[in-house]
């Protein structure tokens, strides 16, 4: 993946709770083998509604998502990561994430800052006052910024995942350095292989 | 100070924790299937990696076959593409495979445990968030995105940060009638749809123990409806039970040696969780999801919430849309909710223990006129030992549809959907809008909930039919 240091583009406020990733990306778009194109899915059913935000003019062009709490719970489909990075999207910030949405977002360079409700609230408010607003967010200062009106706010990584995305580093490459550890956990294991169980073709033996 | 059953299973598991970064655990079982696999097959290709154990990976299609006679070729190219990708993939790689028809194919977390590849103590990941159902035999089992498959598949290990621990207590016996769906449709009420994140939860108390494993599996599964990546249950004779004579397990006294290392699988008496949830089984009452997430719950027996009943001017607005999607009126008695389509099936309640139940209330009686009910089962193994108890004539006499094995409309990835505005009466775990096609609503209820709802093409309980 990319390193990710300082990101720095408007905002769109989503204002909803509890958008699992099948409303960030619909299960008809999970047939696909490829790992580009999911933009054009996101948050599909919403988008039909003229009235939905990312149809609102005045945010064409947002890197950076403003949710509700609980964004990203539900369906494990990492393909709501992809979806909102094809679309444009480098950051979300909601007062709260599902867990492997969470983890997803890490592996592929979107940025999850978590801030609590109150701030997320006043960062919506800045953003509806004016749209144009240029939002920051520091992954090395872990901070987010409206450097336009001076607000300011500190939000938590944890270190590792800072360093990945500082840097960029595939996850990967980083275990198999410890390729000798896993190799002497694996001569002590005692855990059950599927070796004789299934024949060539998958038949139970 | 005692550990907790996660903690043994965590700390068998540890192959480096090295400071400041999260602790690398090995994975003993990685299931797979076709939706969030072919992009970590392609990551492997590109980098010139291979897959570390492919004795240690097992493969099945289940998300987006049709369950349409086997005879049926895919229609939906991009469905087929990738059912075939999935086969290329296992076959470049050494992995075995059940591809759409084969014997042993059906959705990955029933197939896992009906097969004994499921065991006690082991560590078990798949790339779909239910595989938290795997945890009812005493194992930590978690969902993981398509990049940590491809790290699972080059490397047999995982970078984790270590969870809390939640014990979820349920006391004293379910009263008749209450399924294991309702249990956990309860637990999920009491910890909302973010509660459980962070944790593992661990189910006991005398309700859970209670519970055949098909029932654990049931609670387990809907541990991510919580938030929890992980729901686990303590081994016991059940537990073995289960397992013995299954084909991945050994016969004879190499099994009994199994077992007995199985049974220290429990937490220690004096072992304590960083958090508790206790409820009452007397409490119990067979319940329905009215909304538009699985925590949005309510009695079979009451009436659909009202916005006001919420302090919370968030809650307040996430009802009202709920209620908008969902085309209901506050007060309405959720008796008199008409329903469409009838789904009994998915990895919450396919195996051959729902549809017994199912058919049960089924049995010489008919689907009401204009509902469509379709019974999808779990696994090709379910499907044939349900058609040796007769338990397809039930559903056909009766006017549902018996089907092949597959995720199916839990999901609607494949051709069996709702239409826009048509509503369900769904065994499977998750309501959220458009999950079984495009403006479906749908509402989750136990097996014999949805059969009495087919009968009275309403919502009702089994004893409004005279089962």
């Amino acid at each position: 993946m990319k390193p990710v240091r300082v990101l720095e583009g408007r905002a769109v406020p989503l204002e909803r709770s509890d958008v699992d990733t099948d409303q960030i990306i619909p299960s008809d778009w999970l047939k696909r083998v490829e790992r580009t194109g999911f933009g054009r899915g996101l948050f599909s059913e919403w988008r039909d509604d003229p009235s939905f935000v990312l149809n609102d003019q005045s945010y064409v062009g947002a890197s950076i998502l403003i949710a509700g709490p609980r964004f990203g719970t539900g369906s494990s489909r990492e393909h709501a990561v992809w979806a909102l990075m094809d679309f444009g999207f480098a950051a979300i910030i909601a007062p709260s994430f599902g867990d492997i949405f969470r983890n997803n977002s890490s592996k592929q360079g979107l940025v999850i800052v978590q801030l609590p409700q109150g701030d997320v609230d006043e960062l919506t408010k800045l953003v509806k006052e004016d749209p144009t607003r240029l939002v920051v967010v520091d992954v090395d200062h872990l901070r987010v910024e409206v450097p336009q009106t001076g607000w300011q706010r500190s939000f938590v990584l944890d270190p590792m995942t800072r360093e990945r995305l500082l840097n960029g580093w595939d996850d990967i490459g980083l275990t198999m350095r410890r390729e000798s550890a896993i190799t002497t956990y694996e001569a002590t294991s005692h855990a059950p292989t599927l070796t004789g169980v299934f024949d060539a073709d998958g038949h139970t033996r | 100070m005692g550990r907790t059953l996660f903690e043994k299973i965590w700390q068998e598991h540890v192959v480096a924790s090295p400071a400041g970064e999260p602790t690398l655990i090995y994975i003993d079982l990685h299931l797979v299937h076709e939706v969030t696999s072919p992009q970590a097959f392609d990551g492997l290709r590109l980098n010139g990696r291979t897959v570390r154990r492919p004795d240690r990976t097992l493969a099945t299609a289940d998300h987006n076959v049709p369950t349409d006679p086997i005879s049926t070729p895919v229609k939906d190219p991009v469905s087929r593409r990738q059912l075939e990708a999935l086969e290329e993939n296992c076959h470049e790689f050494g992995i075995t495979v059940f591809p759409r028809g084969h014997e042993n194919q059906g959705i990955v977390h029933v197939i896992g445990p009906e097969l004994g590849v499921t065991q006690p103590g082991m560590t078990i990941v798949c790339g779909d968030s239910h595989t938290s159902t795997h945890g009812a035999f005493g194992s930590l089992a978690f969902g993981i995105g398509t990049s940590e498959v491809e790290h699972v598949l080059a490397t047999q290990t995982l970078p984790q940060q270590k969870a809390k621990t939640m014990a979820v207590t349920v006391n004293g016996k379910a009263p008749a009638g209450v399924s294991a769906k309702d249990i956990v449709l309860a637990i999920v009420a009491r910890l909302g749809t973010g509660g459980g994140a962070g944790y593992v939860l661990e189910y006991r108390g005398e309700a859970i123990t209670d519970l055949s494993m098909e029932g654990r599996m049931t609670v387990c599964n809907m541990s991510i409806e919580a938030g929890a990546r992980a729901g686990l249950v303590a081994v016991d004779e059940a537990t073995i039970d289960y397992l013995r004579g299954r084909p991945g397990v050994p016969e004879g006294e190499e099994f009994e040696r199994l077992a007995e290392r199985w049974r220290s699988y429990v937490s220690d008496d004096d072992a304590g969780f960083d958090a508790e949830l206790v409820i009452d089984a007397s409490e119990l009452v067979p319940f329905i999801t009215w909304g538009t997430n699985p925590a949005q719950v309510v009695a079979l027996s009451g009436v659909v919430p009202s916005p006001d009943e919420f302090d919370d001017p968030d809650e307040r607005d996430a009802t009202q849309r709920s209620l908008a999607y969902m085309g209901l009126t506050p007060g309405t008695p959720v008796r008199d909710i008409p329903v469409d389509v009838v789904f009994i099936g998915s990895c919450t309640n396919s195996r051959i223990e729902d549809l017994r139940a199912a058919a049960k209330v089924a049995r010489g009686r008919s689907v009401a006129v204009g509902v469509r009910a379709l019974v999808v089962p779990g696994s090709h193994r379910v499907k044939r030992q349900a058609e040796e108890e007769g338990i397809d004539k039930v559903f056909l006499a009766a006017g549902f549809e018996w089907r092949e094995p597959g995720c199916s409309m839990c999901l609607g990835m494949n051709p069996d959907q709702l239409k826009p505005g048509e509503r369900s009466a769904s065994t499977s775990n998750r309501n959220f809008e458009g999950r079984q096609g495009r403006g479906g609503r749908t509402h989750l209820v136990s097996p014999v909930v949805a059969a009495a709802s087919a009968i009275k093409g309403r919502f009702a309980s089994p004893s409004e039919v005279g089962a």
